[in-house]
């Protein structure tokens, strides 16, 4: 088991590695460097100090070490605008995102298997076509507009919810759900296809004949074989997941890393905006390792190979 | 006596044998039929038709009216022909006509998203196939780029871009085009790699056919199918990706108008003019909903064991597959 | 043929039959039509004897199988005819009845052993589920049950592979665990569906071998469901020939083998090349199995019979006695020994 896992892990820093390298060029190679760190109504002369400060002066191979070397040190830079380390303020607004997106995708697997399930249950009914486009227009629905509406409806016309903030246990309601819609959508149909294939195998016949009765057959046989494609859509939609937690904080305030970045890029603050793209990049990296130690724990076909 | 010779296709075949090879007149007329079965599937498809032509047409029809600025006639709400049946779905703060706005809107909207998803198409596939079709080094290589490019959640690759080269249709249209690569790319992959096994391909390589020739005559037709679903699926992203681009303020740029854009600019007029984001947004989503339906159409339809379920006209087929009681 | 009956015949067999089919009939709804697949089968089975289901593949025997253990496909139905099981109605029990019995009382061990067992559990956990389901056993107690199983069957070193997967097992030892998961409770009735068609012939010598001794241990009726004509000379008792699913011709392996009363049987009997040297020619049966969706009146064999006449293309002929135990559904059954 923990072999695989470090395979893993060797496998998946490469992509890391590379949105490092991305990054250091982007910045580097696009002009002066400078422009992306300082206001635009900076002096010559402070360009000049900065660029020395900073070491952009120096070739570029060694800028490229002294970076990685700021990298392992969780070393970004200051923030343009309030002169804090760019790293901490990442990862002051992280756990604000995390509980956000934890929740949430906790909250769409759930919900999935059980509308799956349901629908799988009795495919092609009138209640399963019901829930396929229920599912299907769930994952087509921009956020954004579906928060917007949220607000407009519940907390403008009906003011039952809050527009904004994180103060009370109410003001979770509308971010969730708006960040969950879509995987829901997503998550809803591939459970429910999984689902339909799983329980027309054989071994459900096999089970069947041995008297199990629908409840065993659906949650014992069925459902952990049609966890695999499950989780491995889960995994992605944990990706799209970061880009729907930046609209979502941008439109309801919540003081997560999205919002970091937002502000970062409309307030042009580089250096910040570069420790919260690092900090979700080996977030998502290590959640693929979750995944795969997922399916390794499910399927031990995945984690030992056949034996004579 | 036909020779062997005689017996190799010269034209693209689908891969399942038995399927009779009907000349393209009927072809036609069979997906006409698969798609007429399904009632959801057609209506979904009138309905991104009509969407595609707004595109197409708007601007010319009305593209005056959309700049035509009435400050008189700022915010009037919709549903009611009071200030002429041109502000129908009523009036934005500058008094421009939304519905004319929503039209020109989809021009944009859509002209960034075909582009961005035919690019993609283009490029992932054409390197999915020739890297399926080589194996070896090229595809690990193009796996390895394709994993890179997909581990990192595409809304912040094209923040991080458009943040340092600033944004423009054009550089939208790339940057989307580049996050989507990947999809296209492995799908390909899989599907010419697999193909890689059947005999025809030997076949044809007894016969000294070049490698371009055979991905070209062969393993395109049987892809493309898979390919356009794909798309289809593919383009709501797109768009959506889009939409949110420019809600956030870097993606389309004002003066130009996206339906995004719209709900953006929108948003401080919620408590007054509600009008100003619902319509844009619903736009988006009876766009983006009709392609999903579309795609999901189309998974059935060309897959030859499924295609069944669309022949069947669709009251028959719950009786058919004994769908109100549960499974035995 | 003269190599028949090689086995001792079978001992301590019921006189009543524990499992009586009557008249079973099973539709299938295709795109062009309602088909037939089963038509009109019965059948009797009791305990302590192997009775086998021969026919080609396609001819309804496998349907026949999944029909009366319930698990039959949604786009196939049931539209006639009777089976009891002691005094269970198996065709109008409710699924409460159905649970019970299924793995108490009937059993069935299908063919492909790999996909029919569920790839993510360890063999113990499967073995012991008959127990957990029916008996309410403790996990705990459910394995040692599973352990005694895997020894029965013969399989080595039960208490370390009770841990181990499906697919570490090779193909003769999975058939072995599916066999031992349907004689768990002891059951009545063991329905066999193909057990050796994917084993190599040493190995299906050991299978049979191993089903011949539980039958004996368990008092089963075995359904033994194949087209291998040997395996049914070699391990049946009595035998129900079936050809695009209706039941030409029934009774006892060693007479119906030496002695056919239906031109199909004579046929695939003709078919075995026992003997045959080289250069002479292969006998087959021409002409193929009939469309199922254009079955025609009359004997359902009339295009391939060379004993066909006027009266086989307007009456179907009945499975009617032909001597002591034995039946053919042929106007001209005396005439087969000709053919």
């Amino acid at each position: 088991m923990f072999p695989f896992v470090r395979r893993r892990m060797y496998t998946s820093a490469l992509p890391l590695i590379i949105v490092l390298l991305g990054v250091f060029l982007l910045a580097r190679l696009t002009g002066d460097p400078t422009n992306l760190y300082l206001s635009e109504s900076a002096t010559p002369e402070q360009r000049a100090e900065f660029a020395a400060q900073n070491g952009f002066d120096q070739p570029l191979l060694t800028q490229l070490v002294d970076y990685f070397k700021g990298v392992i040190h969780l070393d970004f830079g200051t923030s343009l605008r309030t002169g804090e380390s760019a790293s901490a303020m990442a990862l002051r607004a992280f756990p604000a995102t995390l509980q956000l997106a934890l929740t949430t995708m906790l909250l769409a697997i759930v919900l999935a298997v059980i509308i799956g399930c349901w629908a799988a249950y009795r495919p092609n009914s009138l209640a399963d076509r019901f829930s396929s486009l229920l599912s299907m227009t769930a994952a087509s629905i921009p956020d954004f507009w579906f928060a917007i509406t949220g607000v407009w409806l519940f907390a403008v016309l009906l003011g039952v919810l809050p527009t904004s903030g994180v103060d009370s246990s109410l003001s979770w309601i509308l971010p969730i759900a708006t960040l969950m819609i879509r995987p829901l959508g997503v998550l809803t149909q591939v459970v429910r296809g999984a689902m339909v294939s799983a329980l027309s195998a054989p071994y459900v016949r096999l089970a069947r004949s041995k008297g199990a009765g629908d409840l065993r057959v659906v949650t014992h046989h069925a459902l952990r074989n049609a966890a695999a494609p499950a989780l491995t859509v889960a995994g992605d939609l944990a990706v799209g997941l970061i880009n729907g937690a930046v609209v979502v904080e941008a439109i309801f305030g919540w003081p997560g890393i999205g919002k970091l970045m937002i502000d970062a890029i409309l307030q042009r603050d580089f250096a910040v905006l570069q420790a919260a793209v690092l900090l979700t990049a080996v977030s998502i990296f290590a959640l693929n390792i979750l995944i795969d130690a997922c399916y390794a724990l499910l399927d031990a076909r995945v984690r030992e190979p056949v034996m004579a | 006596m036909s020779t062997q010779l005689e017996l190799v296709p010269v034209k693209p075949t689908t891969a399942i044998v038995g399927e009779p090879d009907t000349d393209s007149s009927r072809k036609g007329s069979k997906w006409f039929r698969l798609l007429v079965n399904d009632r959801v599937a057609a209506v979904a498809a009138v309905v991104l038709g009509l969407v595609f032509l707004t595109a197409i047409l708007g601007p010319m029809l009305v593209g005056e009216l959309a700049n035509h600025i009435d400050l008189d006639n700022s915010n009037q709400p919709p549903f009611t022909l009071a200030h002429g049946w041109v502000n129908i779905l009523g009036t934005d703060p500058l008094g421009r006509s939304m519905l004319a706005r929503l039209i020109v809107a989809c021009n944009t909207t859509l002209s960034v998203a075909v582009p961005a998803v035919v690019i993609s198409a283009v490029v992932g596939s054409v390197i999915g196939m020739w890297a399926g079709y080589y194996r070896g080094w090229r595809e690990t290589v193009a796996m390895r780029v394709a994993d890179v490019i997909m581990s990192f959640p595409s809304l912040l690759l094209a923040v991080v871009v458009l943040y340092v080269f600033s944004p423009s249709a054009a550089n939208i249209v790339l940057v989307l085009a580049i996050t989507r690569i990947p999809v296209y790319l492995r799908t390909a992959r899989a599907e010419s790699a697999e193909l890689q096994s059947r005999l025809f391909v030997d076949a044809a390589r007894t016969f000294g056919a070049s490698a371009q020739s055979i991905i070209w005559r062969h393993v395109l037709p049987i892809v493309l199918p898979t390919l356009l679903t794909v798309a289809t699926l593919d383009f709501c992203y797109v768009m959506l990706a889009e939409s949110s681009l420019s809600f956030l303020g870097i993606g389309i740029q004002p003066p130009d108008v996206s339906w995004g854009l719209m709900v953006s600019q929108g948003r401080t007029y919620l408590h007054t003019a509600w009008w100003l984001s619902f319509f844009p947004g619903l736009a988006i989503v009876i766009t983006t909903v009709s392609a999903t339906i579309l795609a999901a159409w189309a998974r059935i339809a060309t897959d030859p064991g499924q295609r069944w379920r669309l022949t069947v006209p669709q009251k028959r087929l719950s009786r058919f597959t004994k769908t109100a009681k549960a499974l035995p | 043929m003269t190599a028949v009956a090689e086995h001792p015949p079978a001992k301590d067999v019921d006189a009543d039959p524990v499992l009586k089919v009557d008249g079973l009939t099973v539709e299938i709804r295709t795109i062009t039509g309602t088909v037939r697949a089963v038509n009109d089968v019965s059948f009797d089975a009791r305990r302590g004897e192997t009775l086998a289901l021969l026919g080609e593949s396609g001819c309804g025997k496998s349907m026949t199988a999944t029909a009366l253990v319930g698990l039959l496909e949604p786009v196939a139905d049931i539209v006639g005819g009777t089976a009891q099981l002691a005094d269970v109605d198996l065709l109008g029990a409710d699924r409460k009845k159905r649970r019970e019995i299924a793995g108490t009382e009937l059993a069935i061990v299908f063919q492909d052993a790999l996909t029919a067992l569920n790839p993510l559990y360890t063999v113990g956990t499967q073995l012991a589920e008959p127990f957990r389901i029916h008996h309410g056993m403790s996990a705990r107690d459910a394995k040692r049950k599973a352990v005694e199983l895997m020894t029965r069957v013969g399989i080595p070193q039960p208490e370390t592979r009770l841990n181990s997967y499906p697919h570490q097992f090779s193909g003769g030892m999975r058939q072995r665990l599916l066999i031992a998961m349907a004689v768990a409770l002891n059951p009545s009735v063991l329905i066999a569906d193909e057990p050796t068609t994917a084993l190599d012939v040493t190995v299906q010598a050991q299978i049979m071998a191993l089903l011949r001794d539980l039958r004996a241990e368990y008092r089963m009726a075995v359904v033994l469901i194949t087209h291998d004509l040997a395996l049914v000379a070699e391990e049946a008792d009595r035998v129900a020939v079936m050809y695009a699913g209706n039941i030409v011709e029934t009774g006892p392996v060693a007479e119906v083998f030496a002695n056919p009363k239906h031109p199909y049987t004579k046929g695939l009997l003709n078919s075995v090349p026992l003997n045959a040297r080289r250069g002479d020619e292969l006998k087959s049966i021409g002409g193929t199995p009939p469309d199922l969706h254009a079955i025609p009146d009359g004997c359902v064999y009339q295009e391939r019979c060379p004993l066909a006449r006027d009266i086989c293309a307007t009456t179907r002929p009945a499975l009617d006695s032909v001597g002591s135990g034995r039946k053919a559904a042929c106007h001209f059954p005396e005439e087969v020994k000709n053919v």
